[in-house]
């Protein structure tokens, strides 16, 4: 395990070390004393385990790729935004725009999420144990989005082909958003995700939230909608 | 008695005039907006309002072909540690595969890099074809971030987050379910078919504090390397250029209302944003003020067809120019040979723009294998980089007649304006007249 002592050797030389990475070389590192810094391990391109002891900005975990990061601490903006694979797991709370356009992997709040949550995400599967802000899954592309608690207004406005699942209240949905049903392979999606986040909730308390797919071609009947 | 009094002649109207006649016609039997691609088609005060000097008594002009007149630039040595560095002014804009075929995205990747320049992606990611061919390629970072992924871009030689075109300020992509191939909804993973209208906004950032902590991230993420452009639609250029210099720009675009685009609604490309012209000088004075000015490097976009047309831009104070349009026409579109094609689209060679339909018959804006393979890339990007050469040429016939020994050497003390309105926007005198419009008479030029 390598320390990385962020108040000595800034986000740049963090980074540097995570981005120097060669075969045998360390794969296990605990970033010490993050200082809510911005853009902390973002652009890690190995199957690194990171620790960060602390709070982070923005950006934590930026296009991640293979890395597993884990947060002891709340994380700013866009927390692993466009991450493409691996893992990142925040122990506190977020805020907006957690996991905006990630194309893969896997990301868990334990806490609540502020709004954007899940913003046009492509394949990312995302799980939150707390609640999310408003326009949370606004234009998700695809994906899986599990919120343990409620969900403020305009959840999944424009959604294209992810799946959205709220155990608690939904204050209102977005354009072409609909409730949909929840079929054994919803089921066992969520099942899945939740072992894998260690956050413990009953799988058959979650409703699916989808496109209605009536926004997909333009039609001027849908008027009122644009 | 009555077949005896003279008529007058039938009247159309300046106002209801025949294109809006038919506009009004085609919208009450559609019931969608007008969306096409292309830049603003209406007369606005533009480049063609300058005039240069020249040399005379007061300067010397230099020898043509004999005398060395420079036209190489480095963009982005503010703060990258690999600025980029192109043998001439003029760079390739971002135009993305799904409005443009694989072929034309391979033709402006081989024609830049034989003139010396760069090319750049677009709204929909980076093609192999074009990183291949593009010996310098800028990877655009758009509010979709479709095809985004931190491989391409550590393949990218510089990044450029597009705030804004000038086409469209204010409004997002438009790719309509025509032209989403198998490949393009995959590249974008969407499914095919569907129309795309991607965001306007940053999903992760909104202002220029935000945007400061964005650049940050890209560079930790390619370690400080690769030169960062802001792009902006011609919007506010002096207010938009000092918040880009704050949020740690290495170089600006700025792109004017003329500025084409793939497919936008009618109404926004003509009556939203700034002339091209209306959008140099407010950026240059921002740069100056902030002594930014050939620090960060401004680019301009927007109509911009000849050398004449870089060289003003230039002589205004920006280090480069970009082109869309002209690169397209370059590589054959809307070519009149291709007339008979055109008339069964219902228009003709030199208006064709139903580029979002994806029919067009040279291979360019479209998706249609059939119609892609007209395109040959190696001709087209031949076609290209003679134009790009003969652009620089004009150029530097400009400059040494000027008496620079290089380009960047232009500066407004060489032009005149034609009209009242070019002299107030440009900042420079009204020709014959030593008249700037609101300045104080300080020089006398007679
Ligand atoms: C077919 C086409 C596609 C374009 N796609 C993009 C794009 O993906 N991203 C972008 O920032 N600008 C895009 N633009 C705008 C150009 O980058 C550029 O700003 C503009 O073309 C410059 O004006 P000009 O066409 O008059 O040279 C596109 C323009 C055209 C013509």
């Amino acid at each position: 395990m390598a320390i990385l002592n962020l108040k000595k050797i800034g986000v740049s030389g963090v980074n540097s070390a995570l981005h120097k990475i060669v075969e045998n070389s360390e794969k296990d590192f605990e970033i010490r004393n993050p200082q809510g810094q911005h853009s902390i391990a973002c652009g890690i391109n190995a199957p690194l385990n990171v620790e960060i002891k602390g709070h982070v900005g923005f950006y934590c975990g930026g296009m991640n790729k293979y890395a597993k990061i884990l947060i002891h601490g709340h994380a700013g903006v866009g927390v692993g935004e466009n991450m493409m694979s691996g893992y990142i797991h925040v122990k506190g709370d977020t805020s907006e725009s957690a996991g905006a356009t990630a194309h893969g992997g896997f990301l868990v709040i334990e806490g609540n999420a502020s709004s954007r949550c899940g913003i046009s995400m492509k394949g990312v599967d995302i799980v939150v144990g707390g609640s999310v802000g408003h326009m949370s899954g606004f234009m998700a592309q695809s994906g899986n989005l599990v919120i343990c608690g409620d969900a403020k207004d305009a959840l999944g406005d424009s959604i294209y082909e992810a799946n959205i699942f709220v155990r608690g209240e939904v204050s209102e949905l977005g354009a072409d958003c609909i409730e949909k049903e929840v079929r054994p392979e919803h089921s066992a999606k969520i099942s899945k995700l939740l072992k894998s986040s260690g956050i413990n909730a009953n799988p058959t308390d979650f409703r699916r939230y989808g496109s209605a797919r009536q926004l997909y071609n333009f039609d001027v009947d849908n008027f009122e909608s644009y | 008695m009555s077949e005896d009094i003279p008529k007058t002649h039938p009247r159309k109207s300046a106002t209801f005039d025949d294109y809006t006649l038919s506009e009004i016609r085609r919208a009450a039997a559609t019931g969608i907006y007008d969306i096409r691609g292309g830049g603003a088609k209406r007369s606005v005060p533009g480049l063609d309002d300058l005039l240069f000097l020249g040399a005379s008594l007061s300067r010397y002009p230099l020898e043509g072909y004999r005398e060395y007149c420079g036209t190489d630039i480095v963009l982005g040595s503010r703060f990258a540690t690999n600025p980029l560095k192109l043998k001439i002014p003029i760079t390739i804009a971002g135009m993305s595969f799904g409005s443009l075929s694989a072929q034309a995205k391979e033709a402006l990747g081989r024609g830049a890099s034989i003139a010396g320049t760069s090319t750049t992606t677009g709204d929909g990611g980076m093609t192999k074809e074009e990183r291949e061919q593009s010996e310098i390629l800028i990877y655009q970072y758009l509010p979709s971030r479709y095809g985004m992924n931190p491989d391409d871009l550590r393949k990218a030689d510089a990044i450029e987050i597009v705030v804004g075109q000038g086409a469209k300020p204010g409004g997002g992509g438009m790719l309509l379910g025509q032209k989403i191939s198998d490949r393009v909804a995959e590249m974008r993973n969407l499914p095919k078919g569907i129309d795309q209208r991607s965001a306007c906004r940053h999903p992760d950032w909104t202002g220029p504090d935000d945007l400061e902590i964005k650049i940050h991230e890209l560079r930790e993420i390619s370690d400080w390397k690769k030169p960062i452009f802001i792009k902006i639609g011609g919007a506010r250029p002096y207010y938009d250029t000092a918040l880009s210099v704050k949020a740690g720009a290495d170089v600006i675009v700025i792109d004017g209302m003329q500025g084409g685009t793939a497919a936008t609604q009618e109404v926004f490309i003509e009556n939203v944003g700034q002339p091209t012209l209306a959008c140099i000088r407010p950026a240059v004075k921002a740069l100056q003020e902030l002594g930014m000015h050939r620090k960060v490097q401004l680019i301009v976009s927007g109509g911009i067809r000849n050398g004449a047309d870089v060289a003003k831009a230039i002589a205004l104070g920006a280090d480069a120019v970009s082109i869309g349009t002209a690169a397209l026409v370059a590589l054959g579109d809307n070519n009149p040979e291709l007339e008979d094609e055109y008339k069964k689209l219902g228009t003709t060679a030199g208006a064709f723009d139903d580029w979002h339909e994806g029919l067009d018959p040279a291979g360019i804006s479209t998706q249609d294998p059939d119609l892609s393979k007209r395109l040959d890339p190696v001709t087209a990007g031949r076609k290209l980089s003679n134009y790009l050469k003969v652009m620089t040429m004009e150029l530097q016939t400009i400059a040494r007649a000027c008496g620079k020994s290089h380009v960047l050497n232009l500066e407004p003390e060489d032009l005149v304006a034609l009209t009242v309105e070019a002299a107030a926007i440009a900042q420079v005198p009204l020709c014959g007249t030593d008249w700037i419009p609101g300045k104080k008479n300080e020089i006398l030029l007679s």
